[in-house]
């Protein structure tokens, strides 16, 4: 379905995808991890034709993406954003009709069969009641399912996901990438980031690992997230425990955690937990 | 039904204005007007030459700085927004006070400063398509706008402080103000060709307005070509607030406040936002050009009552408004 060769993009002169290769099937759902600054949605970007590539290609069904006009990417591949806040209150039906863009006539008339579409995409989310609300006086939880009946009503083939989860309550967390699951048994395939292994355990098919740019790790759930690899993920010692029934989590290897860690990222923190003064 | 109200409300306030005015028409008068509009009263010279294209030029110069204003709020993403953001009056206010200082007639006072909104915008598009830093166009968009509009109005006030006293600096400052009065039969036909097929095709991009308003890669991510658009919404936003600047001069206030409060009666979709925007945008030229006209013997210049009723209207909306930007 989607495949991407040696893929590598930059913010000017930093490269921060670095060639990364993968495939993703037919109603998988690949679970993207990987630290802060990994490469993880510059990747997502690329794929969306946000940021130009440097090096590499997309494909889609053997296709190569780069010069297909907006319309076609939209009504092949439709985004998930990270619920935020427009500046103006357009009824919850209205956002969701913005996914027909890409099926309207150019004027953008929407037709009897858009509005089923939006009907049929608010109640498969259980969102039928919300139509009429003001998209901005809704909470977290309930923007992000209404994005994700957006993206189901662009009929896309594959759904790119920018941390779903982030910002959901615990049960919203699990209803939503339950949802996700759910998503891929219609035969959509699912491309999704998130900060926690244990999301990838709920509803993935299959695994990619990012670290600094490049993919250290890409392939089924059991044999990706161990605790070797998602240490050397994330920098910090992890455990991964069998919960019985088949079911995975990971947690901190408290044991290993004090003496050994240095923060990445901002420099202005204590390099060391010994550094800190409690 | 509110469509059916907003209608109503620009058909009174046209009749309106076209009954009063320092010049009494009487009922005798307006019957033999009405059965013969080609005889030679002076009631006829004032409706046919004066008021009636005074009337018709505040209709489509309010529902030209409405339309640009709804569509720049939202091709922006920001409710504070005015047609004047990249610079297209500073630049029309700029030619206008050189083409005054350089003694030439109405209609080349028009033409030059028609050119040079145009011109002060596409150096906005120059500059901001140069500008590398990030991946927001429309970000780059704004701050170059105010750039220009900064040097363009530094540019007329060097050219106040060079002109003649006596008659030119006076034209200026008045051509800044903004008025009506100098609308007639022959500059109308101006507004008549160029401000309806801004409007129309700003109809056209109603949709794409509503998803543009969403943010950028949202809109790309929907199957919207976003740069093409911009162009089209620049463009026809330009040529809309360019035609009636060059014509009204300075008028402020009415592209940021009727969208805004047109957005507060129909909503945000611009299905019904545009059109509803450009009938409350001429009833209210028109109520302010009346007021303008008639409140004292001399005739207040209508941009500055369009600030005096603005500015404290929108801040009554601001308060008014508890939450997010209606």
């Amino acid at each position: 379905m989607l495949r991407l060769e040696s893929v590598a993009c930059s913010y000017g002169a930093k490269e921060v995808v670095k060639g990364v290769s993968f495939t993703l099937g037919v109603r998988d759902v690949m679970c993207l991890l990987g630290a802060n600054g990994s490469g993880k949605t510059t990747l997502f970007r690329a794929i969306l034709r946000f940021l130009p590539l440097t090096r590499g290609e997309v494909f889609v069904d053997g296709e190569s993406i780069a010069q297909w006009p907006r319309r076609k990417l939209a009504r092949t591949i439709a985004y998930v954003p990270q619920a935020h806040t427009p500046p103006f209150a357009f009824k919850v039906r209205d956002v969701v009709l913005m996914a027909r863009t890409a099926h309207m006539n150019s004027v953008g008339a929407a037709k009897r069969h858009d509005y089923e579409i939006v009907e049929r995409a608010l109640e498969s989310m259980g969102i039928t009641e919300l139509a009429e609300t003001e998209y901005t006086q809704l909470s977290g939880g309930e923007r992000q399912m209404v994005l994700v009946a957006r993206a189901l009503a662009q009929e896309a083939k594959l759904l790119v996901m920018d941390e779903p989860a982030s910002g959901l309550d615990f049960g919203n967390q699990i209803r939503m990438l339950t949802e996700v699951r759910r998503l891929s048994e219609r035969g959509v395939s699912v491309l999704i980031t998130t900060h926690s292994p244990n999301h990838a355990f709920l509803c993935a098919s299959r695994v990619a690992v990012m670290k600094a740019g490049r993919l250290l790790a890409c392939g089924a759930p059991e044999s990706v997230l161990t605790s070797s690899c998602l240490e050397e993920a994330y920098g910090v010692p992890l455990q991964v425990i069998d919960i019985g029934n088949g079911n995975h989590t990971c947690v901190p290897a408290a044991s290993r955690l004090r003496p050994q860690i240095g923060w990445e990222g901002s420099p202005d923190l204590p390099r060391r937990w010994s550094d800190m003064s409690i | 039904m509110k469509f059916v109200l907003l209608s109503l409300l620009l058909v009174v306030v046209t009749v309106a204005s076209v009954v009063l005015g320092r010049y009494h028409i009487s009922i005798a008068a307006w019957r033999r007007f009405l059965l013969d509009p080609r005889n030679g009263d002076v009631a006829t010279a004032v409706l046919l030459r004066v008021r009636l294209p005074r009337i018709l030029g505040g209709i489509l110069i309010g529902a030209g700085l409405s339309a640009s204003g709804a569509a720049y709020q939202g091709l922006f993403r920001n409710p504070m927004v005015s047609p004047d953001l990249l610079g297209a009056s500073a630049g029309a206010g700029l030619g206008a006070s050189v083409a005054i200082l350089l003694n030439c007639g109405a209609a080349a006072i028009q033409g030059i400063s028609f050119l040079a909104g145009l011109g002060a915008v596409g150096l906005t598009c120059f500059v901001a398509g140069r500008v590398r830093r990030g991946n927001d166009p429309v970000l780059a968009m704004v701050l170059s706008g105010v750039m220009v509009a900064s040097i363009c109005s530094a540019l007329v006030s060097l050219t106040k402080t060079v002109a003649d006293p006596e008659v030119k600096l006076p034209a200026i400052t008045f051509w800044l103000m903004g008025s009506l009065a100098s609308i007639d039969n022959t500059n109308i036909v101006w507004l008549l060709a160029l401000i309806p097929v801004g409007i129309l095709v700003l109809m056209f991009m109603r949709w794409k307005l509503n998803v543009l308003s969403m943010g950028e890669e949202e809109a790309a991510s929907l199957g919207v070509d976003t740069r093409r658009a911009r162009w089209i919404v620049v463009l026809s936003a330009t040529v809309l607030t360019t035609a009636a600047v060059s014509l009204s001069g300075m008028i402020g206030w009415v592209g940021l406040v009727i969208p805004h409060l047109t957005r507060m009666i129909i909503g945000p979709n611009y299905k019904g936002l545009l059109p509803a925007s450009v009938i409350l945008g001429s009833a209210y030229m028109l109520l302010v050009d009346d007021i303008s006209r008639s409140a004292t013997a001399g005739e207040i210049p209508l941009g500055i009552l369009t600030h005096l009723i603005g500015a404290p209207f929108f801040l009554y909306l601001l308060v008014r408004t508890k939450q997010g930007w209606a």
